[in-house]
């Protein structure tokens, strides 16, 4: 199906499922009851949840497959949400011209950046990219406001040309983002008893840009392209000595997750229309690192469900407070419910950056295969057949001898 | 003249930081091969112990005022530090107000045992893996402790002044017989300056003229050699990151009131000293001190309006776009050997 194996369209179709029933997924918890703090159903984080994944898949392409570890792919991603608004501005309000120019775009500057990077390798690569996404932040900070708006980042206004398209609406407001009229902000709403689910444009809008990169990351994982990528992974020595040059692999791969951050930052310029050079920060590029690595870096899912985990924490767990856990332990005895609250504080809420640390360190250290690995080893343990991916896992920890 | 001179010393502090980082971020890649993306976290811990140490000199607890009352007529409380009550009042004050080179003290033995543990629990299981791998795995430390210091100490800049003596500027330029007034400079930072060099001496004279130095620089040039001579080199490799430890918490505590620690001053420290270790030359000692304060004296130099007014923005870029040159064309760096990590 698809030009896919059985078992990738199987995966691929799951992925589907999971996309497009989402906002009842998401949202178990009665409204209102205690736990619907924990339903992540609502339009804003579903869409992190979708634009995070294509950043994630792109990254993985580089990474997973080559092994070249970038430490500023975040260039990109604000390249893109440049690229995006700037096109709301002069252009109109619908987001296909917008995605199309921010791929473009963080494509050439992928072009640019990869060719001078990709000539060392390792860590000088590493540090290579670093210092031009930390070159691409502080210009985009300074010197070029006019294009990038500096520290207020790059915002709409009402005297916008938008050429084809209304400078403002009738009311006078600036026009919100749309896809050929269709708002990207609007939701319909739907109450089955005490559960509420909310169905929204821009999310699956996404959604469905996520399933075609995904699919597109399928094909190139089971391309000879994608082989060639792995060989460069795997023995680059070994690689040139058969008479293959490794570079325009190496590129092509840069490239294309150059492209995908581009995607992910189009989109996200497309739900709310503003772009701000933090995006470029290299924090944010450590962010797509992290997510990565925690899902399991060189399979298919993983990263879609480590920029999963990445987002439900940041935006769930750290809302979490004292209150609220002393209201979970009140059952216990008031000396031992304190002691409990106390242990468990500091690792929630507004400290769940710690947890990440801890988490990510012990995914580096004991399951370098990430989530999947990890729900394959747990799979094993029951004596279940592998379903997901197992393939993939088994190929990026093996090195081809 | 007065101009050149004026930001020669302005990059010498940050230089003299840089220095300090760098220097301790090559003895970690030279002797373990290591490449510790934690080195950054480990110089905000030594902020921190010289917030810590000053905290610990302020704790009071309150005594009455003889002879004066509130507007209740209750004895008039203040606060009076528990050192008052040790030392007596003069030499309290003194302590309270010396705390920052105090901390020096103070943070050696943390520091040390602070890298031994990272060394001993966590970087020994990584030699063998991928420097991929040891990247992330001390991102991720580097995380964690950033979030520890940032539980208990908040996440805002806590202002630790040095001490008095220190405070304020002298007339630079007069002293060299210039004209007043032209070049003023802080006294904090020429001390700075003053302790970075001593350190960077005494880690090289530790290095060049002791047994030990003398092992662990052969242990850097051939290290399964040494092994095969019958000595425990992975010993004195665990002590030296304890050291490089030791290097990077120091210049965190003299750093301190340059600029209020907070919890995420490593991280901004830390890639600039991956660019300047890079510039200097992977595993090249002197190349890492002298690529500390070229980059640091060349960044205030671009900062001048003049320069700004030439190429804008140049003072944000200045040091990416040397190590982009320098890695670009000599990979190894200003002084790095030849073969070490070149690819």
């Amino acid at each position: 199906m698809f030009g896919l194996e059985k078992k990738d369209a199987k995966l691929l179709l799951i992925v589907a499922a999971l996309v497009f029933f989402a906002p009842f997924l998401l949202n178990p918890f009665p409204s209102d009851s205690g736990m619907a703090q924990f339903n992540a159903g609502y339009p804003d984080l579903m869409q992190r949840f979708v634009i995070f994944g294509i950043f994630a898949i792109g990254f993985n392409i580089l990474f997973g497959l080559t092994g070249y570890l970038s430490f500023g792919h975040a260039a990109f991603l604000g390249v893109g949400s440049y690229s995006a608004v700037w096109m709301f501005k002069l252009l109109s309000m619908n987001v296909v011209p917008a995605i199309i120019l921010a791929v473009i775009v963080s494509g050439l500057f992928a072009i640019v950046i990869g060719y001078v990077s990709l000539r060392r390798s390792g860590i000088y690569f590493s540090i290579l990219t670093l210092a031009f996404a930390q070159m691409s932040f502080a210009l985009a900070y300074s010197v070029l406001t006019p294009i990038t708006g500096g520290e207020t980042g790059l915002q709409l206004a009402l005297n916008d040309p938008r050429i084809l398209g209304a400078a403002q609406t009738a009311d006078g407001n600036i026009p919100v983002p749309g896809i050929f009229g269709l708002e990207m902000r609007s939701t319909a709403e739907l109450a089955v008893g005490p559960w509420e689910f909310v169905f929204n444009v821009g999310y699956y809008f996404s959604g469905i840009l996520m399933l075609a990169s995904f699919y597109l990351a399928i094909r190139i994982f089971r391309s000879p392209f994608g082989m060639m990528l792995r060989a460069v992974k795997s023995n680059q020595q070994r690689m040139s000595y058969t008479g293959l040059n490794p570079k325009p692999y190496t590129l092509a791969a840069f490239v294309i997750s150059g492209m995908y951050a581009g995607l992910a930052g189009g989109l996200m310029a497309a739900m709310d229309p503003l772009a701000g050079a933090e995006r470029m920060f290299w924090t944010a590029s450590g962010e797509v690192v992290l997510m990565t690595i925690l899902g399991g870096v060189g399979t298919l899912i993983g990263p879609v469900l480590g920029a999963g985990a990445i987002k439900y924490m940041e935006n769930i767990i750290s809302k979490i407070n004292s209150d609220i856990l002393h209201g979970w332990f009140a059952f216990l005895p008031d000396g031992l419910e304190d002691f409990v609250v106390a242990i468990i504080y500091p690792f929630i809420g507004k400290g769940w950056h710690l947890t990440l640390g801890i988490i990510f360190m012990l995914v580096v250290i004991f399951l370098p295969g990430g989530l999947v690995e990890g729900g394959q080893r747990i799979a094993k343990l029951f004596g279940k057949k592998k379903t997901n991916d197992a393939k993939d896992g088994a190929e990026a920890k093996t090195p081809a001898e | 003249m007065d101009a050149i001179i004026l930001q020669i010393l302005n990059g010498l502090d940050k230089g003299s930081a840089y220095a300090l980082i760098a220097l301790g971020l090559t003895l970690i890649f030279g002797t373990l091969g290591v490449v510790n993306f934690a080195h950054g976290a480990l110089f905000m811990i030594g902020a921190f112990c010289a917030v810590t140490l000053s905290r610990l000199f302020n704790l009071s607890h309150k005594v009455a005022v003889p002879g004066e009352t509130d507007f209740l007529g209750n004895p008039l409380m203040r606060d009076q530090p528990y050192l008052y009550d040790i030392f007596g009042e003069a030499t309290g004050a003194a302590l309270i107000d010396w705390a920052v080179p105090l901390a020096i003290l103070f943070s050696i033995p943390i520091m040390l045992f602070v890298g031994w543990a990272m060394e001993r629990g966590l970087i020994k299981h990584f030699y063998k893996r991928p420097h991929a791998d040891q990247i992330l795995v001390t991102f991720g430390l580097a995380i964690v402790m950033q979030e520890i210091i940032k539980y208990y100490y908040g996440a805002n800049p806590i202002p630790t002044p040095a001490p008095a003596a220190f405070t304020g500027s002298f007339d630079f330029g007069a002293m060299l017989g210039l004209d007043p007034n032209q070049i003023i400079y802080p006294y904090w930072r020429l001390v700075y300056f003053a302790f970075a060099t001593v350190i960077i001496g005494a880690v090289f004279a530790f290095l060049q003229f002791t047994t030990f130095g003398m092992v662990v620089r052969a242990g850097m040039a051939d290290r399964e050699t040494v092994g095969l001579l019958g000595i425990n080199i992975d010993k004195r490799f665990t002590i030296m990151f304890g050291i490089a430890a030791a290097v990077a918490g120091l210049a965190g505590v003299m750093y301190a009131p340059i600029n209020s620690p907070n919890y995420h001053m490593g991280m901004d420290f830390l890639v600039l000293s991956f660019v300047v270790v890079v510039v200097g030359g992977m595993g090249s000692l002197p190349g890492a001190v002298l690529a500390g304060f070229l980059l640091g004296i060349l960044e205030s130099f671009a900062s001048m309006s003049a320069v700004i007014d030439l190429i804008p923005g140049i003072n944000q870029i200045i040091i990416y776009l040397v190590a982009i040159i320098i890695l670009l064309t000599r990979p190894r760096g200003l002084m790095g050997r030849k073969g070490v990590m070149e690819d």
